[in-house]
């Protein structure tokens, strides 16, 4: 019968939705006071296998065992209830309120607020979460609601904790403190189940880790004795070439920012505050830092989709600042933004039709006002062949590709008008480890040709590993600019939580 | 367990087949309805689908009206679907109608017993400039205001309504009218009249009009640069900014559209079957059109279908209820069935529904996979 040391047993999970079977016989064993890692590609099945734990979503077959008896949660209630707990990937907190507010709200069962207060002083003193209880949401930074997500978790008792993606919005700073405190919870016997697809952190905290690929268990290993590209080999089933860079050759200048300013209409926008820039031919800059910090507004105000409340853009020595966004294009300004469906692209036309909403003028597909089909449907095969995207052909509709390879197609768009200056926003985010590789090296290739690339990343992975000059965008405010090889994690993790310094 | 999932491949087969498939099922619901009324559901059906067309006794009447109603309806219908695909939302396509019909009127009616070939084509312009001033107001309010149009448009239509009222009894009244209210009969003023091209067959001039716009839309939305983006804006308003579309023009295209085929629409019932401006010369066309836009799919060549359709419905249920004794109401429910057939049908040609019975087997359990 069952092992003693395993806490949850899962056996032949099997889940399918109309157009993917997300979960196909899933086995995996959770112990007592170990970190297990979920390892994954977007789309391998992880989500669906910690809701169903979770009790979101209900299995088609299978069974589960919660210290040997059956456990079939009935919902995330009965589920808490039980001592399973979980941190999502995106907070579930109200701005408005106090982190006190918060916790107290969250709970399942009314607590006096004295007592609440003590319990929580005692559950973040004892694992180092340390937060202040009268602050205001709203003005937290993304590690700091993390830790209430965390604390209203433990506050339950739970016995087995389940973290989905929780690094993803952390700066490394924070990352640390967050797996210090983890393994302060193992060490005091908490189970947890950690859902991630950077191998780095899985490798630093996991002695154990369950790969999946396609809803399928495709291996279990120690993370610790295996290599990283071994592990990342698995996740996706094939082998590939990480992007190789070229030497830096700085051109001329490219692109001038003066005090470019926005202020958004809605209460909610992010203003952008005195944005000073330069960047030159055959320059990679990243830009950093967390999503939600002006990043979507900046890559708008370049494309010409947002008019600037100050400032001016300066490209090749005219001023662009009045140019609306086909002006740009056609002067050489590609941009391509981090939304797919329904930005970069329409879910519901074809590929060939999608190939018009930025190629129509720079490409000569239309003559006086009328759309040449054919020559629309030609660049479409030509972007499909160039950057591989799977798919049946240029008459496919945007939405039956999937997030990777449709984030190629739109990628491909713009990199095939020879673009003089290409801004993109998070170009591999949700795209698998081999799509992302590939499109990293289109970027490289695109600057070694000359031309200037702004990528805005949340991966700073991915802008040490292709850019040359980094800036972290904060709060609106962009960090002076630094030259990446002279960069290191702590100063990074300083730029990226603070612009001022 | 039944379920209803998106289809992977567009069925070009379903598209073309869901409408025949609903006026089918019609038949046979409908069918059903006449009977439990005591009434012949074959001689009912037969009625209203097939006697307006070919019955010798009927269908001189019938056919030139099944032309005279579709006309007006394609027309308008044509101009609101260019809005609907961007989500401009016209629905005051009744008024406009009225406004062309009044500035061409009053054109003619001033000109009046002038004879020149001029005063036609005047009205026809008359009757666009109408249309469009009015269905600027919504446009521009929105533009400017960030004004619902829906709304704007709607009350238009009311307010259109009391000055035709006003120009009936008064300053378009005819003079040699007795005090009666009403207009002179335009279609009796040779210059000014619209009259059946070939007799008997209910062509005018309006009709025409009606075959040339539908195929020359029919272009323009497939293959010009204005018809591409006003899909993309009606699919996905932050890619059509990002394409760098201006919706301010689209806006004041799509509306302008929709009033000018409206108004120009007007102007031809006014000077061929409707004849003169009366308190009651709108009957309801704006309104019935946005029905036949939908219906067509919002296609032009399903326009000019459903069009034809809607007015089969309205000339075979009139022959129903005077030969059957049906009642005008079970005329309604047939019509509003009809609608709900083929609205239903649509769902079919992108959903599918699937018998999904996995959840009650239960499947061998496959051994853990190396």
């Amino acid at each position: 019968m069952p092992n003693k040391n395993i806490i949850l047993k899962i056996e032949g999970i099997s889940k399918e939705y109309p157009t993917v079977k997300a979960n196909d016989y899933v086995s995996l064993d959770l112990e007592y006071g170990k970190i297990q890692a979920l390892l994954g590609e977007n789309g391998a099945g992880k989500s669906t296998l910690v809701k169903i734990v979770y009790g979101l979503v209900k299995p088609d077959h299978g069974k589960m065992y919660l210290n040997g008896v059956e456990y079939r949660p009935k919902g995330p209630q009965d589920a808490r209830s039980k001592g399973v707990g979980m941190v999502f990937q995106h907070f579930s907190l109200f701005d408005a309120l106090t982190v006190f507010e918060n916790i107290a709200l969250g709970l399942d069962k009314n607590l006096k607020k004295n007592e609440l207060k003590k319990r929580i002083l005692d559950v973040s003193k004892e694992y180092g979460l340390s937060i202040s209880l009268d602050k205001i949401v709203g003005n937290l930074s993304a590690g700091e609601r993390q830790r209430i997500e965390i604390i209203r978790c433990l506050l339950l008792n739970p016995k087995i904790m389940i973290m989905d993606e929780p690094t993803s919005v952390l700066t490394p700073g924070e990352v640390s403190d967050l797996f210090s405190v983890l393994k302060k919870l193992s060490n005091a016997g908490m189970s947890i189940l950690y859902i991630s697809h950077k191998l780095e952190e899985i490798r630093t905290l996991c002695t154990k880790a369950t790969i999946m690929r396609r809803g399928q268990v495709v291996k279990k290993c120690d993370p610790q004795n295996i290599s990283t590209s071994k592990i990342a080999e698995e996740m996706v089933g094939t082998s590939f070439s990480s992007p190789k860079k070229s030497k830096f050759k700085k051109g001329k200048e490219c692109l001038k920012i003066n005090n470019l300013s926005f202020k958004p209409l809605d209460p909610f926008g992010i203003p952008i505050r005195n944005l000073n820039l330069k960047i030159h031919h055959g320059e990679i800059l990243g830009i950093g830092g967390v999503a939600g910090n002006g990043q979507e507004e900046f890559l708008s105000l370049l494309s010409g989709e947002l008019k600037p409340t100050n400032g001016s853009l300066l490209f090749d020595g005219i001023d662009i600042t009045k140019f609306n966004v086909v002006e740009r294009r056609n002067k050489g300004l590609l941009t391509a933004p981090e939304e797919r469906l329904g930005h970069a692209a329409v879910p519901v036309m074809t590929l060939t039709e999608n190939c018009l909403i930025t190629a129509e003028h720079r490409m000569n597909l239309s003559k006086k006002g009328f759309i040449d089909y054919e020559s629309s449907k030609k660049l479409s095969d030509e972007i499909i062949k160039k950057l591989d995207v799977r798919t049946s052909g240029s008459d496919a509709l945007a939405r039956s590709l999937s997030g990777g390879n449709l984030q190629k197609f739109v990628i491909g768009r713009e990199l095939i008008q020879n673009p003089k200056i290409f801004i993109v926003n998070q170009p591999t985010w949700g795209v698998d480890a081999a799509a992302a590789s590939s499109i990293r090296q289109q970027i490289l290739d695109l600057a070694k040709d000359g031309a200037a690339v702004i990528v805005i990343s949340q991966d700073l992975d991915e802008l040490l590993e292709i850019s040359d000059v980094f800036c972290a965008l904060v709060g609106g405010q962009l960090s002076s600019p630094e030259n990446t090889s002279e960069l290191n994690p702590s100063k990074l993790g300083m730029l990226i939580s603070n612009s001022k310094e | 367990m039944l379920k209803i999932e998106p289809r992977k491949n567009h069925s070009n087969f379903l598209e073309v087949s869901a409408p025949v498939i609903a006026v089918f099922l019609t038949m046979i619901f409908g069918g059903f309805l006449f009977l439990s009324m005591g009434k012949n559901p074959f001689e009912a059906i037969k009625l209203i689908f097939w006697d307006p067309i070919m019955s010798p006794t009927f269908s001189e009447y019938s056919r030139p009206q099944l032309v005279i109603k579709a006309a007006p309806l394609i027309l308008i219908a044509l101009g609101l679907s260019f809005g609907f695909r961007a989500n401009i939302w016209n629905i005051g396509a009744e008024g406009q109608y009225i406004m062309g019909a009044l500035i061409s009127g009053s054109i003619g009616l001033a000109l009046y017993p002038l004879d020149s070939m001029v005063i036609f084509p005047l009205m026809i312009l008359g009757g666009i400039i109408g249309g469009v001033l009015w269905a600027m107001i919504p446009a521009i309010l929105k533009i400017r205001f960030n004004t619902n149009e829906i709304l704007v448009s709607l009350m238009l239509v009311y307010v259109a309504e009391q000055i035709l009222a006003l120009a009936s009894v008064g300053f378009l009244r005819n003079p040699e009218g007795l005090g009666f209210p009403g207009s002179r009969d335009l279609s009796k003023y040779p210059s000014a009249a619209n009259p059946e091209l070939i007799a008997n067959s209910g062509i005018h001039m309006g009709v025409i009009f009606s075959i040339i716009a539908v195929i020359v839309l029919t272009y323009f939305l497939i293959y010009h640069r204005l018809g591409f983006q006003i899909k993309l804006l009606g699919q996905a308003p932050k890619a059509s900014k990002f394409s760098g579309v201006n919706s301010n023009y689209i806006i004041i295209f799509c509306l302008g559209l929709s009033g000018g085929l409206a108004g120009v629409a007007g102007m031809f019932e006014l000077t061929g079957p409707a004849g003169l401006i009366n308190i009651d010369f709108n009957v309801g066309y704006g309104f019935t059109a946005i029905i036949v836009a939908f219906l067509g799919r919002l296609h032009p060549i399903g326009i000019l279908f459903a069009g034809l359709l809607m007015s089969l419905t309205y000339v075979g249920g009139e022959l129903a209820q005077f030969m059957l004794n049906i009642p005008a109401a079970a005329i309604q429910v047939f019509q509003g069935m009809l609608l709900f057939f083929l609205l239903s049908t649509d769902l079919l040609v992108s959903y599918k529904i699937s018998l999904n019975l996995s959840n009650l087997k239960t499947k061998k359990l496959k051994p853990f996979k190396k």
